[in-house]
């Protein structure tokens, strides 16, 4: 056997680039979500505090910019109580199917031209199929925790999320019959740098029933009918503590961020803007969002159930119908 | 389900010693739950009126992080007791106690709850005089009821107990009557 040409195999010829691209995005995902949403609880705390005129956390650090880490770093010191008659396992499992489905939501995510992790032909179809899981785990949550309140903001937590997802799916099908895929990256090329050559220009009706949607499947006020305070304790997170209910919490963020970052590329140009197009202009556009969206949950109080319900399927849903039978047929003339 | 237990008692067990005891690790901490000190969103009487002013604008308890009143005990970790405990409401208090998850503080407000205040009087049965006999109390605010920055007051003893340290300026006292300023 001749041994002089042998090499030590490369481990990275073996190794398909699809898995190494995952495993880096993903780890920059998780660094993403984990310190977005820290930031993004000091803002909403500072946009409270603003709204209501008083300055918010102030005192802890500079501005109060080390709250969310003192916040962070409680949660985790906290007792872990798994209440007695409940469901051990399915109760600690809820928060982790909530927050796991998360980051595989933000793989086809294009944030810029080359920066994407996964450019994918149904990327739409894959974000919408892993929202799904958070209902599934609010529902995994309220029933394990034994809790009437648990069990009751569960079920509106699925009656909720089940109905707005129909109206959502209708609007986002409008902009993609309009432009033939459900490739997030394809959609957002198709759209120009300037607003009035974005899809919220020819697709107003579908933006608006989106971002109603997407408070209502984020369950934000003035949909946070799930977690209701006034009458439902704290609803499905009712028997959580310390990090079970900072998972959730953490959850709740990260899927803000989401459904903002399928607003702008969807309907707001995405990385397009008017000048040097790029990430920030996709960030700024999310955050802009996530500021409306924290706005809204701070000026509205929160709708009654029958109310929530008859918004959806009187509304909404008659719309986004109507809305997508009138794009088809105007691309089919 | 059965009925829950309405006799009236004081909390059993105490906390229990941390499993990592590492005191650098330990100060961190006690500092990061004496900057973070959620209060549980739970009234008995008008203390409570001051509660919530405390959160508004004027007082705003929201600049040391104290703001975010849970309404689940599980995610609280400061009890105000607000007002006067009635005898039918002791079980409650004791239970809603005992749902909180380690490290838990609890704060009485208001004379009431420090020792029955003007419902304190040969004869009465109406209520507990001081809810110190049902839980372990850490800081007690007097007052009648205590105004809002007693009740910030409070706080910054709780976490003076908690890390040992003062963190922000005491307050200038106002000249008593007949001193001169």
């Amino acid at each position: 056997m001749n041994i002089s040409n042998w090499t030590a195999p490369d481990p990275f010829v073996t190794t398909p680039d699809m898995l190494i691209r995952l495993v880096v995005g993903l780890l920059a995902l998780a660094a993403f979500v984990g310190a977005n949403a820290t930031i993004l609880v000091y803002v909403e705390r500072k946009v409270a505090g603003f709204i209501q005129r008083r300055p918010g956390p102030f005192e802890v650090g500079p501005q109060g910019i080390l709250q969310t880490i003192a916040d962070a770093a409680k949660l985790i010191g906290k007792q872990l109580v798994t209440p007695r008659g409940s469901d051990g396992f399915l109760f600690w499992l809820a928060p982790i199917v909530g927050f796991l489905p998360v980051f595989v939501m933000f793989l086809p995510i294009p944030w810029g031209e080359s920066t994407y992790v996964v450019q994918s032909d149904v990327g739409v179809l894959l974000i919408l199929a892993f929202a799904g899981f958070g209902v599934l785990s609010l529902c995994l949550a309220g029933w394990a925790s034994a809790s009437k309140w648990g069990l009751i903001g569960a079920a509106r937590a699925v009656a909720q999320s089940v109905g707005y997802e129909i109206p959502l799916l209708l609007a986002v099908l409008a902009v993609c019959f309009s432009h033939g895929s459900m490739d997030l990256m394809a959609i957002v090329k198709e759209q120009g740098g300037w607003p009035w050559q974005w899809n919220v220009a020819t697709q107003p009706l579908a933006f608006f029933i989106y971002f109603v949607c997407a408070l209502a499947e984020t369950n934000r006020a003035p949909f946070d009918l799930p977690e209701a305070e006034s009458e439902l304790t704290a609803g499905f997170h009712t028997e959580y503590s310390g990090m079970g209910f900072g998972l959730f919490f953490l959850a709740e963020y990260a899927n803000m961020i989401v459904v903002c970052s399928m607003a702008t590329a969807l309907f707001l140009g995405g990385f397009q803007g008017p000048a040097a197009p790029g990430p920030w202009w996709f960030l700024l556009k999310v955050y802009g969002l996530l500021l409306v969206m924290m706005w809204m949950r701070w000026t509205y109080p929160r709708v009654r159930f029958d109310q929530l319900l008859n918004l959806n399927w009187k509304w909404l849903l008659p719309l986004a119908t109507l809305n997508l039978l009138a794009t088809a047929v105007a691309l089919k003339l | 389900m059965a009925a829950p237990d309405q006799r009236i008692r004081p909390v059993e067990g105490g906390v229990e010693p941390p499993l990592v005891n590492v005191p650098p690790l330990n100060q961190f901490f006690d500092l990061c739950r004496a900057m973070s000190l959620w209060p549980m969103t739970f009234g008995l009487a008008c203390c409570a009126i001051e509660m919530m002013a405390v959160g508004m604008a004027r007082f705003d308890i929201s600049r040391y992080g104290a703001e975010v009143f849970r309404p689940s005990p599980r995610q609280s970790d400061l009890m105000i007791v607000a007002g006067t405990v009635a005898k039918k409401m002791a079980p409650a208090v004791v239970r809603l106690y005992e749902q909180m998850p380690s490290p838990k503080y609890v704060m009485a407000l208001g004379n009431c709850a420090i020792s029955g205040g003007p419902f304190s009087f040969k004869g009465q049965y109406g209520i507990i005089e001081g809810v110190d006999k049902l839980v372990p109390v850490d800081v007690y605010v007097p007052g009648c009821p205590p105004r809002p920055e007693a009740l910030l007051e409070g706080l910054f003893q709780l976490q003076q107990k908690l890390t040992g340290k003062r963190f922000w300026p005491a307050p200038k006292l106002p000249p008593l009557e007949g001193e001169q300023a």
